[in-house]
């Protein structure tokens, strides 16, 4: 899969895979293009060339409704929540049911209920998205996201600017559901430690290009100098703290 | 330079125009699309018709009164002159149906809710709500974009008929309570003067601009730059074009409907 902004390479030439019913991390620092390319699978953005696949159908190539039938399976919990702010916690959760099927209220009422159990946050269904704090809201995006029982979820940054329990909340959620409903579960985060907790396989991004898959396991004994460097979030290695290639001196002394 | 590179620069900038123009006829086309495909979103049009028509009642009413009495009193001064007072009905109702009336319920509506669809619409974009209702499988536009457009296409002729109503009823107030014309005369020159083409013309006038903010607010928030500052940016410019073009449209129809 290949994506340019402006002649910045956002993704190059990257191929993944992700494993029915396991949890897959795609690991990177800001700007390495792991948000872009989670956008490109779920059909958000069109690569500049490459190809999705979902089971033995390609993406990319879809008409809106037919891709439309495709999201219907897949639910996605964004980096902000992105929940509705003039409809309260039940509407949000039960928005995608209104829309796409013709259940009763009482039916509708039930599924809300049991994802909100799920999720750990029954009994405030009735409240405003402003009245909820970081944790909650992605909580609640989390049910919406798997409200349509979803058979792929995508989780753009799930734990980042949450403080450390929220983000342990959250990680635990990941593979409860995974474990739970069975789905396959992508996950982009910038986050070490959560991501060896909950995943079945790392990918790690730099600068558009993947630089390292494997289990845990493997990605922690890789030998590969950028990777340590990433995983122990050292200044000091192979991947630069300064983005210019011009000599710092230079670009001072001389007008 | 030579001459081809100082072409380059307006250049760039008609085609950037034009392919705007080209996407926004595209937008409004496909909104008003949408609102005849079912499954129609009947839940929204209320909502839509509230925000945009029964929150700017009160600000039409004020200024719709306002206008009439302020018409009231330069009229009579000035017909006073020729000793024609007796006109004064007809001089406000045909200023206020045929021009005033559409032109500015629509500016007032413009900074009301225009101002206000923009930035929703931005700040939805921002929060990622638009992208969420793409990964719902919900068509963001005829879900966001349609019920606002046909709720301005319902607004605004009725707002309209609201300022008109009081406006004239605001010049009798100034022209025949404070003034002294005669009432009869105010009235009956009025009954006389104001044929249905100046209803009708006031009409189309109100239903074009209805057309207008909702499409211009909408879009322009649409494609805003996702940032805090793109959202002002946009909430400004909306409100700037769109108040320029209800007066450029106000021109052209009222050039053909003459």
């Amino acid at each position: 899969m290949r994506k340019t902004y402006n002649g910045l390479v956002a993704s190059d030439d990257v191929t993944c895979r992700f494993r029915k019913g396991k949890v897959t991390v795609i690991l990177g620092g800001s700007g390495s293009g792991k948000s872009t390319l989670m956008r490109q699978v779920v059909g958000l953005e069109k690569p500049d060339s490459g190809t999705v696949h979902f089971g033995d159908r390609e993406l990319t190539s879809l008409s809106r409704a037919e891709l439309y039938e495709y999201r219907k399976k897949m639910g996605m919990l964004f980096q902000a929540s992105a929940l509705f702010n003039s409809l309260d916690v039940f509407e949000n959760i039960a928005f995608p049911l209104r829309e796409h099927t013709k259940l009763a209220d009482q039916v509708i009422r039930t599924m809300v209920k049991m994802k909100l159990e799920l999720v750990g946050l029954r009994g405030v269904e009735g409240l405003m998205p402003s009245q909820l704090s970081g944790g909650m809201l992605k909580r609640i995006g989390l049910a919406r996201a798997i409200i349509m029982d979803p058979e792929v979820v995508f989780y753009d940054e799930p734990t980042s600017g949450l403080d450390p329990i929220s983000a342990g909340v959250i990680d635990k959620l990941i593979v409860d559901l995974n474990e739970i409903l069975g789905v396959t579960s992508v996950v982009v985060s910038h986050d070490i430690e959560s991501s060896f907790k909950i995943a079945d396989w790392i990918m790690i991004l730099f600068f558009g290009k993947k630089i390292a898959e494997g289990t845990p396991e493997e990605i922690q004994s890789s030998e590969d100098p950028r990777v340590q460097q990433f995983i122990k979030g050292s200044p000091e290695g192979p991947i630069p703290f300064t983005r210019t290639d011009k000599d710092f001196y230079e670009d001072i002394l001389i007008p | 330079m030579n001459a081809l590179a100082l072409l380059a620069v307006p250049g760039r900038r008609v085609i950037d125009g034009v392919r705007v123009l080209g996407r926004s006829g595209i937008f409004l086309s496909a909104s008003i699309f949408y609102g005849f495909v079912p499954p129609f979103k009947l839940r929204s049009l209320p909502q839509q018709i509230d925000f945009i028509g029964t929150r700017s009642i009160s600000i039409v009413v004020v200024t719709g009164a306002f206008t009439g009495m302020v018409l009231s009193l330069q009229g009579y001064y000035t017909l006073s002159k020729f000793g024609a007072t007796g006109m004064l009905g007809s001089a406000v109702a045909l200023s206020i149906i045929r021009e005033l009336g559409p032109v500015l319920a629509a500016l007032m509506v413009t900074g009301r809710a225009g101002s206000a669809i923009t930035a929703e619409i931005g700040i939805m974009k921002i929060t990622e709500q638009i992208n969420a209702l793409e990964m719902m499988a919900v068509n963001p536009l005829k879900h966001i974009v349609t019920p606002k457009i046909f709720a301005g296409l319902i607004s605004l002729p009725l707002l309209t008929t609201i300022f008109d109503l009081v406006g004239i009823g605001g010049g009798y107030l100034i022209g025949v309570k404070l003034l002294g014309v005669n009432e009869g005369a105010y009235f009956g020159e009025m009954v006389r003067s104001v044929e249905f083409v100046d209803i009708y013309g006031g009409f189309v006038k109100s239903l074009v601009n209805g057309l207008i903010i909702t499409w211009v607010c909408s879009f322009i928030g649409y494609t805003a730059v996702a940032t805090t500052e793109g959202v002002a940016r946009a909430t400004t410019n909306a409100v700037v074009t769109t108040s320029v073009l209800i007066l450029i449209m106000d021109y052209i129809l009222t050039s053909f409907l003459l």
